[in-house]
């Protein structure tokens, strides 16, 4: 964990209230699928977005306003200094992706798997993407994922674009492994289809380093935390409750 | 001796910065970022006899300069706080450091005290009396003065390392209470907990946290825990050590005139990491802003307004 100050340098609506703020600072060590911790003006806790893009002292949220927090934060405007926890969360293991891996993101479950597909095509592996909306105006980053020379399937959940149904309607028969980050109905659903794979999930968060226990999530291997020993969680340990 | 430095129960404390229960886990998380041995001391995460996950999530809601939360006593149990923790926490952490401790029956308590008391680095205990007693009906310890000195006796019984009873705020007299635990052998009081707090999320018509509700902490409880201090300190010969929505030095030094011997910090922890760092680090230009040459001195020295 690193606190330090970003400025903004870019803050603009991409889709239907998803919105895409690029900031300058100190980026050292973010790996794919951690998070940062946004102190937005006004609010008490902190705003946890997970990191969309990170390269050389630029950063990239994609997030979605839900509420009072996320709507001061989309009002931010570029020159604005930002105080931000980074490095947070486990991040995504990159050594298990083998030749051919699949990333699943849906809404805005998205963002941390443009970081992590980017990574992956450095490396020299081509990632098939798949992209789930509930509709056309909510889509984002299609265009951005085809720039990696990723294979991109958009889903909607109406039809308006691309497959109609939902991420788990356009898997594709073979893949090494599963990436993904979305809403735990997606979530559920893609951990009944076959394959091993890391999931990225949500929660409440207090502090987003540890502290207050207030995310804790039951696992296979025990009691853990998403925001620290998560947010992603190797499939084989994770524990479906409700 | 600093000019910031306190006694605590008869053990030296270098600042009277102290961390709250459950803001700081076992002290690691913070260890890794600022060197944590300059605190005062600080308060572990409630343990109790045995594990427990706590409640469902969400347990975490915003308000207007604070939070709630229904974490409930998230802890691995008495015998792996001893067995993993503390030899984990001896390694960042070199001072005495304060052992809070939560139980749902009077010998819960005692049994986990007594457990916790050969740890050497062990200073304090801090009784966090506002479980619910499953023996009385759920309501908690710290809403009778009768229940709270039963837990306070059961445990001075089992040590004697100073005892400190962590108080409910959600009562109507809060004196009563403090002076029950005196008068059954605690050396100081904390106060104050969480207040009772809900929150309900307008889009889906539900309380925003699991339980429904939690405690409320932060900034904005902040004058009625000074309240609290100026109430429980008047009426009590045992230290008080306050807390509730401190983030400042100035909220230090406004708790110490309200009679606080030492103060604790929590919800600050949680959205600055630093917090406790940053108040340490601006006390003595705090204190010689107001012409306090030594933070002991001004314990309790809240003044009176002249009659009119």
């Amino acid at each position: 964990m690193k606190n330090s100050v970003f400025t903004i340098v870019e803050n603009k609506k991409l889709a239907s209230a998803v919105y895409e703020m690029r900031l300058a600072g100190d980026t050292e060590g973010i790996t794919p699928g951690q998070f940062v911790n946004i102190s937005v003006p006004g609010f008490f806790l902190r705003r946890p977005i997970s990191v969309c893009d990170c390269e050389n002292g630029a950063l990239t949220l994609v997030y979605k306003t839900v509420g009072h927090g996320t709507e001061a934060m989309a009002a931010l405007k570029p020159g604005e200094a930002v105080d931000l926890l980074t490095g947070l969360g486990n991040g995504y293991d990159l050594s298990f992706a083998g030749g051919a891996p699949l990333l699943v993101g849906g809404g805005v479950g998205v963002p941390p798997l443009y970081y992590l597909a980017k990574t992956l095509v450095q490396r020299g592996v081509k990632p098939a993407v798949i992209l789930g909306f509930n509709t056309k105006d909510e889509i984002f980053y299609e265009g951005e994922f085809k720039a990696l020379g990723c294979a991109v399937t958009v889903t909607t959940v109406d039809g308006s674009y691309g497959v109609k149904g939902f991420v788990t309607d356009a898997f594709p028969a073979h893949y090494s492994y599963v990436y993904a980050c979305g809403p735990k109905p997606m979530l559920r659903a893609v951990y009944n289809k076959p394959g091993d794979g890391q999931y990225s999930f949500e929660e409440r968060m207090g502090c987003g380093f540890g502290a207050c226990m207030g995310c804790s999530c039951k696992t296979k291997t025990g009691y853990k935390r998403v925001c620290k020993e998560g947010p992603v969680f190797y499939k084989e340990e994770i524990v479906w409750e409700d | 001796m600093g000019r910031l430095s306190v006694d605590l129960c008869g053990v030296p404390l270098d600042n009277p910065v102290i961390p709250a229960s459950g803001t700081f886990g076992f002290g690691y998380e913070f260890a890794d970022i600022y060197d944590i041995n300059l605190l005062g001391t600080f308060s572990f995460k409630g343990t109790t006899r045995e594990p427990r996950f706590g409640n469902p999530t969400p347990r975490i809601a915003e308000c207007t300069a604070g939070m709630i939360n229904a974490v409930g006593l998230q802890n691995p149990g008495v015998e792996k706080v001893l067995s993993e923790e503390l030899p984990k926490l001896k390694k960042v952490f070199h001072k005495p450091v304060m052992a809070n401790v939560s139980g749902f029956s009077a010998e819960d308590y005692a049994y986990t005290v007594e457990k916790l008391d050969a740890e050497a680095q062990i200073g304090w205990f801090e009784i966090n009396v506002s479980c619910p007693n499953v023996h009385g009906g759920g309501m908690s310890f710290g809403t009778s003065p009768a229940a709270a000195a039963e837990v306070t006796a059961a445990v001075r019984k089992v040590t004697k390392k100073p005892v400190l009873v962590k108080l409910s705020p959600n009562v109507t007299d809060i004196v009563s209470i403090a002076k029950a635990c005196e008068n059954a052998g605690a050396d100081g009081i904390s106060l104050i907990n969480t207040l009772l707090g809900m929150r309900i999320d307008l889009k889906t018509k539900r309380p925003v946290i699991r339980n429904v509700m939690g405690g409320f902490s932060g900034p904005a409880i902040f004058p009625v825990a000074l309240r609290m201090v100026y109430q429980t300190a008047k009426a009590v010969s045992i230290p008080v050590v306050g807390m509730g929505g401190v983030s400042t030095a100035e909220d230090v030094l406004e708790m110490m005139l309200a009679g606080a011997a030492a103060v604790e910090v929590g919800a600050a922890n949680l959205t600055d990491p630093f917090a406790c760092k940053k108040i340490i680090e601006d006390l003595p230009a705090a204190m010689d802003r107001y012409g306090i040459e030594n933070l002991k001195d001004i314990i309790g020295g809240v003044k009176t307004w002249e009659k009119t």
